[in-house]
């Protein structure tokens, strides 16, 4: 069944979709992630507009993670002062983040630069996770304690706060920064930034595997949610039309991920994120490297 | 005394060739609309060829363009910098038309010469300049880049031999436009041609628009952009609301 998107201008299938919103929102579900790093780049393959993808993408990811954040709630695996802590970060980032894009955008090389930080992010993120998390795993089958670090730099930043959920008292100082961090990467790459987010979770702020998937869901509604009003008031790029179909395909195929996500172990997850992360990101460094077959694009805003 | 002599011909001799044979046509539908399932649509263009006195000898051909609104575009080019392929050059090209379409009688080159179609603008490469620049060496590749492009996404069509001639007098073809098609007001040319000249043209207008949902949502994301944006995001959490809700009850029963 084919549908005409009023903002993207073009005709698709309603069924792929669906069936695109679903597969992202079953990853969205398990990792913890909202999976606009794998939808984008999906949409430019079907012939959405990158703007449009980008922004409407930003949208879904909005619904998912509501459909993900309460499951995990009923669960009480979300850390909500945690969350609070990195969203006051990740809101200030996404708007220094789109006035970024604006800039970069301006001089032409705003496509260049958001695959290079896609190649550079997913890289050192999905290498560095891959080694850990096969370590964690191979240490789990020896049946050795986990080693688990007490102590880091940031544990000697001041304003501490506790932060029961997680089991932790630490500064806010780390959790803003990072949700700043995010937050500027996010308006970049059009993403919910859940990829970056749950690894720097676990291993800069030293959270339990356990509650990084629902804090992370958490704070990225509204980073999303902040993002997708920026797009349709300043680029007038969100098509309902899109975000509908993609948003019925993602929750409930974030409901279905969420629940394997509980079935399977937090070192295998952790595994299948790394090795999902390190793919994209040689997919998209090959674009880079492999001469295209068409070496002219057509731009046609400014 | 010889300009002057050259000049009483020219007028002397446009208004008779123009006379000498004219077309009267029309188009299958004025206006197309887009709504939701829109798929694309055809344009059926027919017409005859008025004489008020026998036909010459030479080959008659019919051209028929339909273009739709021009925009300003970017064009780039990658060129491989530190090993990675990136946009080194970028040229501006304005007035580069949204959809072009071009059918003919018979081979291009036959119908019209080269002569009438620079004059004239006919097929896609006239269609298409972009200046030259002082620093780029090669701005027709960045030209021929668009008409390439836009050719591979259906958006630029050369039709040869699609026209059909019946004795010489009526004509009819049917142009496909693409479901990718940008709103405007498109145009219908139609040049009659004898032995490669232009002897007689026609224009139309075909006006493209969304309509019903397609045209309220499109009006309201730019007219007011902060409801259209909450407006997503309500469907955003509803759906997400909804969903949650609803697997919550299938999981309990």
């Amino acid at each position: 069944m084919q549908i005409y998107l009023p903002i993207a201008e073009v005709s698709v299938n309603a069924f792929l979709l669906l069936g695109l919103g679903g597969l992202v929102g079953v990853l969205s579900g398990m990792f913890g992630v909202g999976g606009g790093f794998l939808m984008t780049p999906l949409l430019f393959m079907i012939g959405i507009p990158p703007a449009v993808a980008v922004a409407t993408g930003t949208n879904q990811i909005v619904a998912s993670s509501v459909s993900g954040v309460l499951a995990h709630l009923r669960r009480k695996t979300v850390d909500l002062k945690m969350g609070t802590v990195l969203l006051s970060g990740g809101l200030v980032g996404a708007a220094a983040g789109v006035q970024l894009f604006a800039y970069l955008r301006s001089i032409g090389q705003v496509d260049l630069l958001v695959t290079l930080s896609y190649v550079v992010f997913l890289g050192i993120i999905g290498t560095l996770m891959l080694i850990e998390s096969v370590g964690a795993l191979l240490r789990s089958r020896r049946m050795a304690a986990p080693k688990r670090k007490k102590h880091n730099w940031v544990h000697n930043l001041p304003i501490k706060a506790k932060f029961r959920t997680s089991g932790l008292y630490i500064s806010v100082i780390p959790p803003v920064l990072v949700g700043f961090g995010v937050g500027v990467l996010s308006a970049i790459m059009g993403v919910g930034g859940g990829f970056i987010m749950v690894p720097a979770m676990i291993y800069i702020l030293g959270m339990p595997t356990k509650v990084v998937v629902g804090t992370s869901l958490f704070q990225i509604i509204f980073v999303a949610a902040f993002t997708t009003l920026m797009h349709a008031y300043e680029n007038h790029t969100v098509d309902i039309g899109l975000a509908v179909l993609l948003i019925i395909g993602g929750v409930i195929g974030a409901q279905v991920g969420t629940r394997i996500g509980l079935r399977i172990k937090a070192e295998q997850t952790r595994i299948l994120l790394a090795l999902l992360v390190v793919g994209v990101c040689l997919n998209l460094a090959l674009g880079l490297l492999i001469e295209p077959s068409e070496l002219y694009s057509i731009g046609t805003e400014g | 005394m010889l300009r002057l002599i050259l000049i009483l011909t020219v007028l002397l001799a446009l208004p008779a060739r123009a006379q000498q044979e004219q077309i009267v046509a029309g188009l299958s539908q004025n206006r197309v609309a887009i709504d939701t399932t829109f798929v694309g649509s055809e344009i059926l263009v027919f017409g005859a060829v008025k004489r008020d006195r026998p036909a010459p000898d030479s080959e008659l051909g019919v051209v028929i363009v339909i273009e739709g609104p021009t925009e300003t575009v970017t064009v780039r080019r990658k060129e491989r910098r530190f090993g990675i392929w990136i946009n080194t050059e970028e040229v501006h090209a304005s007035n580069v038309p949204s959809f072009y379409a071009v059918a003919t009688s018979a081979a291009f080159d036959d119908v019209v010469n080269e002569e009438a179609n620079t004059r004239r603008l006919v097929s896609i490469d006239e269609a298409i300049w972009i200046l030259d620049r002082p620093d780029i060496a090669d701005t027709q590749a960045f030209a021929d880049a668009v008409i390439r492009i836009r050719e591979e996404a259906d958006l630029y069509t050369l039709k040869e031999d699609t026209i059909k001639l019946d004795e010489a007098t009526l004509f009819s073809t049917a142009v496909q436009l693409p479901s990718n098609l940008v709103e405007g007001l498109y145009t219908a040319r139609i040049y009659l041609t004898r032995g490669g000249f232009i002897v007689s043209d026609h224009i139309s207008y075909v006006s493209v628009q969304k309509v019903g949902l397609e045209r309220w949502l499109y009006n309201l994301a730019h007219d007011q952009p902060v409801w259209y944006g909450l407006l997503s995001l309500a469907i955003a959490i509803a759906a997400g609301y909804g969903a949650s809700t609803a697997f919550r009850m299938l999981s309990r029963s």
